[in-house]
Formats: C-alpha cells, structure tokens, sequence
C-alpha cells in the first residue's frame, strides 16, 4: 500500500498553487484523504481529537441505509417478475441481480454528477472536498421511482447539488435536504412522468404485462379509496413505491445503526412517528362526518399505524428528517420539527388529492420553519437565562 | 455536609499512563523561569535586567495597567537571560538558581489577625496575586473589584489529572491558612469543590459542594455555574489547590516557598509518577530520561491533553499547570482510518467499536483525525457542558462578533477549559479554545 502513499506525496507539489496541475488539487486532495487519514495533528486548543470525522459519519448513514438498498434493489425485480407473472417461476438471486441492473445504473449516475459538480466547486472555493454529498448522492436513488429516466436523474441531481445546496455554501449550509431537492425538482418538473402506475414497475416494452396487475402504489389507490394492500407486505415491503422507501423493515434496521452510533436523532424519529400517529388518530375521529366524498371518507377510516408503514414516510422519517443541517438544531426544537413533520405529511398525503405522497413536501417545509423554530427556543433559554440574573439582583 | 451535586453530561477520557501513587525529590533546578506568555491579555514591563542579582521573592516584571500585580522570582540567584520573541516580546524571564541567595522577607503572621488590605499587600508583594484568576474570562484578579465568592476546585476530572488528595497529604494546615487569608479577600465565602470521598471535607471557613459526575465536573467554571452562576457584573475568583498552598507558606513562614508537585503522566513515559519541584521548573528536569525510546515523535504538553500548551525540552512548566502530559505526536498517515472498525479507538460517539471496553484505557495521539469543516452535525456540544448554555449558539455569536449574543449566551460564564471537551469531540474538528479566546477578548477590548 506504501506506493499509493508515494505517488500521492510526490504528487503533491504539482497540484500546489503554481503547479503543473494546480486545478487538480480539490481532487488530490479529496482522493488523498479519503485513502489516508490525513497526518495533521492539533495546533492550539486540545492536544487530543476523537476519531470521529465527517468521513466516518457520512460512512456509518450510508451504511444504515444500505439495507433498504439492498432489499429496494430485490423488491424492484419482484415487482417486475410479478408484472409479467414470472415471480413464482424465478429464483432469488434472478431476481435481485434484475433489481441490481436496474437500481445501480442510477446510483452511479447520482454520484457521478453529484461528486463531479462537488469536486468543481471545491476547487473553485479552494476547500476540501466535503463528504455531505456522499449521503445524498445515496438517498437521491432510494427516493426515485426505478423507471426513472438516467438523464432525469443526472438533471435533478445536479439541480439539488448546485442550487439546495452549493449556493448556501456547500455541505453544512444548505437550508433544504438536497436528496429532497431532487426528488422535488422531478416532481414538479416533469409531473407527467413522475405519476401513474408505469413509473414504479422496471419493464421493457417487449414484456407482457399479467391481467389484473396494476403497477399503482398502495397510497394512489388508497387516496381513491381503495385500501386493498397487504400490511405484511408493507411492512416488509413487497410493494410499488420509490426504490429504497418501501420496506420498513429494511429502514427500521438502518434506524437501529443510527440510533446506536448516536448519529441520527432518536428524538426527530419519535416525534415524526408520533406526529404521523396523531394525526392518523384525528382523521379517524372524523371518518364518519358528513360531506365527505366517499374515497375520502375511506382514507380518513385506514387504521392510523397503516400511514407510518405505506410510502416514504418511514423513509423520510429516518434518514429525510433526521439530517443535522436541514433540521432543527435545538433538542426542544428537533421535538416540534419532527412531530410537525409527522403531522403535515399525512394532512398532505389524506386531504390534498394532489400530492398523493406528502412526506417530501412535509419534511422540505419543515427545514424551512426549522429556524424559526430553533429562534425561539433559543429566545427561550435567553429569556429564562435573563430572569435568573434579575432574580439574584 | 451539602447535598451531592450529580452532573450528568461530560465524559471521561481514560488514557493510558495515569500518575502512581509515590512522589519523588527532584534537585534544584539550575534554572528556573517565568513566561509572561503564561497570561492571557497582560502586557509585562521588566523591573529587572540581565545579570542583576535576585532573592526568591524579589520581583522580575509587573503589570504595566495594574503596577500593583508583581511577578517574582521563584528561587533567587541571578537574571541571565531575557529571552525575546518577535516585535521583542518578552518570553521568558530565566534566573541560573543560587541557593545561597535567600528569600525576601515578608509579614510572618495568622492570615485571620490581619486587615483585608494587609493580606491583599502582602500577596501581591510576594508575587501570588498573578495566580488568582477571575471569572468572567479566566485573566488575572483586579486587586481592586470585590468578588462575590472565591472558588476552589480540589478534584480534577481531566484525563490523567493529578490526585489532590494525595498532593496535599501532610500539607491540610498550610491549605487551610491560605484558604483563612482568602477568605479576607471576599465578602462571600470560599467555596470548596470535592468529590465524594475527599481530603478536604475537614477544611473549615469555606463552604463545601460535592460534585459527582465525569469530566469537566471538576472545572472550577462549572462547579460556580451549578452553585452560583455568574451574572453580568459579577465577579468571581478562582485558584487552584497548589496555589492555595504557596499562600499558607507565605503567611506560616513570612517567605515564599514555590515548591510544588508536579504529576508526570501519559503513555509516552516509562513509569508515570509524582515530582517535588518548583514553580516554573525545566521541562528538562522533569522529564529528561523518563519516556519511552521511541522511533517516533512524541508531544510534551504542560498541564493536560485537553488544555495544556505544547512545550519542547528546553522550555519551562507553565505557570499554573501541576501537570505535564506526554502522547506520541501521530504525524503520520492512517490507511483508511475512516473505515477502521476501531477497537482501539476510543470516541465520545459510538460509531468505533472501542466503545464496547469502558474499561479500557487508550493510547491518543495528537492527529486531529480528519480535515476541518463546517459545524454538521448539532447537540454533540450539548452533551459535554453541564450548564445552561448552549455551546454552539454561543460560539457562533462569537464568530459573528455580537456582543450582546455573546452576553445574553452566557460568554461570562465559561473559559477555554470549560469547552475543551466540546473540541475534543468536534466531528468538523472545530477550533473551539481558540475561537472562544478570542470572544472573550473581544470582550475585554470593547467593554473593559
């Protein structure tokens, strides 16, 4: 292993200011410290620094959310074989290996766009290359349909990583979640391929499509009305939706690695759940009031626990909410962020018939209240820390 | 007795190479010195030069806006080096010791008997004053502002911290006149803070608080935010249990005696323990022959890891450190080490699987262990300052230089030490110290 060392320190002067390939350096250097933890040791302040870096950070979310890929990468062939009427007839690892030829393809695509355009403005700026996009250039697939075009992803990548969040300065400043930003950007961009009951199921044109089989996600049909799923396949997530949202099994895992390493906010996720169970709560209480149209009314009625495992309210739950930039920074605050995520996104997803999925736009008007949201709990503690100086007066 | 004070967040950093319990004699050094560098914000003025002839005692430089503040020699002999840095200031003041040169003479009397303003005298003369510090903002006490308690911590939570409560053994008489002349000095009380099992629950004329809880919970700043915290215009003082020590001397023997022990710790040294020397002693003295061969580099700090200052062999023991921390530097690259499982790397997450042994105590190097970032990830700070502040609304209000933030976030409350933790455990290896310094310079210059 010495030899990659050697290259990269005898390559270093080159990419230095003035050097032969001084546009390089971002990229050196990026590509350096990846391979080798740099050998900076502390100037001032504490002698001692914890192992912890944004590199291992970002590493262990990707790695919490691997196990939704993985299974996001199985439930797309199950999908298809289903469609075509194969699935009995097919083995697992057919399946997966159609899953993993179809899911990997935008994977690359995100990372290659999202890092390429990272790796620019870093040596634009003259900074390090900043590890943030390493997680969402891994949650932007997970939140796509599978049928999504390769340049639709290339375009709404490049969307959220220069205007969610290069514009504000890059990772640590972004106001949005930019893996949001993206799927947003889809949405509203290009509706007509967004929607409808082709985008979710991988299928050539050559493939015949089973009688009776509808590509549809549980959440468009129940928004019609119809409530016919499997909460057992929900749950472990043998249904159409985006590619990595649709086992909350899969994301429950991931939830448990995040909450054990401390990294992602056990007090977001608990408040979201109970803001989606709340609310779920209070439209059953209105099921039966009248003027309700009735595919309506059957919405209001769906058990309320049955929100929190259909569409990607686990997902944005657990890996959408939970990111420390674009949330409430404060711990009181992180308790209202998430409970008020919890609640918007099932009033988005029951009574706007528009957005049939309303977790996004949930969690993207939260980041956006967010400091409002920590302004005041912060004005409260000035305020309790202002009163306590009178009272010794 | 009070009730216990149970602080829940901090964290303890076990490393390898705590102190044994055993203490050795170390000659008198050849030289000693004093390094105004040591005090934050003072602007020295010498009153001695080079070659002149000087008592243990006798005053070296002052404080050229407080000329009452006298910094004296350690031991007497004579000035040979003033040692210069750039735009000539002062860095060292090196007197080659001579035992025959004595101490000067002072006031030999029960501290009790005395007004305010002869114990005050009498401890500014002998050159102890400097080591009164005060909060707000961790400087040297004005001679002339009334503070409303004195607080003494006699337990410290760092990593590798010396034992007080083997220090002072055969020393409590002596701790408890300094502490009676303290209390002249303050129309509250002299606050002790113990822990649980201490030496100095025997002390009297003080009020005692126990503290229980990890580290920083026997940092002097958080002990006063949990009893008494401080408002805008109030002041307290603070020293350390050592220097509580130098102040009985004074007033039991009417010379100044600098002697002190100093614990020399980390995994770099072949058997950490206990040194009797003096006030600013070589490094050399203490640790000359006393680490590990090693084919790498290795840090000297005076005091501890966490908030020591980096010295080499031919420099002196910081003024009030009683500690000297010795770690391998860790210049060197890490293969992968984003990815390393960790089982012997220990972290305030638990994203290493080092976690898993809290028993375990671990060798750390200087590596700052990743490159420098915006602030990500929140509620990290929170977790490791047991008071009611929150660390990185205040650190921001610094960087953005907003005073009346600063304020209303606490910035009188807290010195360097009392954040240290917080850098330590920073994921985007933020220089938390030193942007916190310069807050509170900011608000020395613009509010006096």
């Amino acid at each position: 292993m010495k030899f990659i060392k050697n290259f990269f320190e005898r390559t270093e002067p080159l990419v230095q200011k003035g050097g032969k390939y001084h546009w390089l350096q971002s990229v050196h250097d990026g590509f350096f410290t990846f391979l080798y933890t740099p050998k900076t040791t502390s100037k001032t302040g504490t002698h001692i620094h914890d192992y912890i870096d944004l590199k291992r950070t970002m590493s262990i979310v990707v790695l919490s959310v691997v196990p939704a890929l993985l299974f996001g990468m199985y439930n797309v062939g199950v999908q298809h074989f289903k469609a075509i009427g194969e699935l009995a007839a097919t083995g697992f690892f057919e399946i997966f290996l159609f899953g993993l030829i179809k899911v990997l393809p935008i994977v690359i695509v995100s990372y290659a766009v999202g890092l390429g355009i990272e790796f620019v403005f870093a040596q634009l700026r003259g900074h390090e290359i900043q590890e943030g996009f390493l997680v969402s250039g891994m949650l932007i697939p997970l939140i796509m349909p599978v049928n999504t075009p390769l340049w639709m992803i290339a375009v709404a990548t490049a969307f959220a990583v220069v205007l969610g969040k290069e514009v504000f300065g890059g990772t640590g400043m972004n106001i949005w979640n930019p893996a949001l930003v993206a799927r947003a950007f889809l949405f509203f961009a290009y509706p007509a391929q967004m929607s409808g009951e082709s985008v979710w199921i991988a299928l050539k044109d050559t493939d015949k499509v089973i009688d009776g089989f509808s590509g549809a996600t549980p959440m468009a049909n129940a928004a019609a009305g119809n409530l016919n799923y499997s909460v057992a396949d929900a749950f472990f997530g043998f249904i159409p939706g985006s590619i990595g949202e649709t086992s909350t099994l899969a994301i429950l895992i991931g939830a448990v690695l995040l909450i054990i390493t401390g990294i992602g906010s056990w007090k977001i996720m608990v408040s979201t759940i109970a803001g989606g169970a709340v609310m779920g709560l209070i439209l059953n209480a209105f099921a039966g009031s009248a003027g309700l149209s009735p595919e309506v009314a059957t919405y209001f009625s769906m058990p309320f626990w049955h929100h929190l495992i259909l569409g990607g309210f686990m997902f944005g739950a657990i890996f959408m909410a939970t990111d420390p930039v674009s949330a409430s920074q404060t711990e009181k605050g992180k308790w209202i962020y998430g409970f008020l995520i919890g609640i918007l996104a099932i009033i988005f997803r029951v009574i706007n018939p528009a957005f049939p999925e309303g977790m996004m736009l949930a969690i993207l008007l939260m980041n956006t209240f967010a400091p409002l949201i920590d302004h005041y709990v912060v004005a409260g503690h000035v305020k309790k820390r202002t009163k306590r100086a009178k009272v010794s007066a | 007795m009070s009730e216990v004070i149970k602080l829940r967040k901090g964290l303890n950093i076990k490393l390898k190479g705590s102190a044994e319990k055993a203490l050795d004699k170390l000659p008198v050094p050849a030289t000693v010195a004093l390094k105004p560098t040591d005090f934050p914000g003072l602007t020295p003025k010498l009153s001695v030069k080079v070659d002149a002839e000087v008592k243990a005692g006798d005053a070296l430089f002052y404080d050229k806006y407080h000329p009452e503040i006298l910094f004296t020699a350690p031991l007497g002999g004579k000035v040979v080096s003033i040692n210069r840095g750039e735009r000539r200031k002062i860095l060292e003041v090196v007197i080659a010791t001579d035992e025959k040169a004595g101490s000067a003479e002072f006031k030999k009397a029960d501290p009790s008997t005395l007004s305010a303003e002869e114990v005050k005298e009498q401890i500014l003369k002998s050159g102890i004053w400097p080591l009164i510090k005060k909060r707000p903002y961790g400087i040297i006490a004005n001679p002339e502002e009334k503070p409303k308690a004195i607080y003494i911590s006699t337990f410290d939570t760092a990593p590798l911290a010396p034992d007080y409560n083997f220090v002072i053994e055969g020393q409590m008489d002596t701790f408890q006149t300094g502490v009676n002349a303290l209390a002249q000095l303050t129309e509250g009380k002299v606050n002790l803070g113990v822990s649980k099992d201490s030496a100095f629950t025997s002390v009297k004329n003080v009020e005692i608080n126990t503290f229980e809880g990890p580290h920083p919970a026997g940092n002097v700043g958080i002990q006063i935010a949990n009893t008494s915290p401080i408002n805008k215009g109030e002041v307290v003082w603070t020293i350390n249990v050592q220097d509580v020590l130098f102040i009985g001397r004074l007033f039991e023997t009417g010379k100044v005696d600098f002697t002190k022990t100093v614990a020399l710790t980390g995994s770099e040294v072949k058997t950490p323990k206990y040194y009797q020397t003096t006030l600013g002693a070589p490094v050399a003295t203490i640790v000359g022959g006393k680490l590990v061969e090693a084919d790498y580099n290795q840090r000297i700090i005076s005091g501890n890891v966490l908030t020591g200052t980096k010295v080499s062999e031919k420099s002196y023991v910081g003024f009030y450190d009683s500690h000297i921390s010795v770690i391998p530097e860790g210049d060197e690259y890490e293969f992968l080490g984003w990815a390393d499982p960790g089982f012997n790397k220990f972290s305030a997450t638990k994203a290493y699987f080092g976690k898993l042994f809290p028993k375990k105590e671990y060798t750390m190097n200087a590596n700052i262990h990743g490159g420098e970032r915006a602030f990500v990830l929140s509620n990290q700070y929170e977790k490791l300052v047991p008071m009611d502040i929150l660390p990185v609304y205040l650190l921001k209000a610094i960087l953005v230089n907003d005073l009346d933030k600063m304020e209303n976030f606490g910035i009188y409350e807290v010195i360097e030490e009392d954040f240290a933790l917080c850098e330590y455990a920073c994921t985007s290896k933020i220089e938390v110290q030193k942007i916190l310094r310069e807050g509170i310079n900011t608000m020395i210059k613009e509010l006096g």
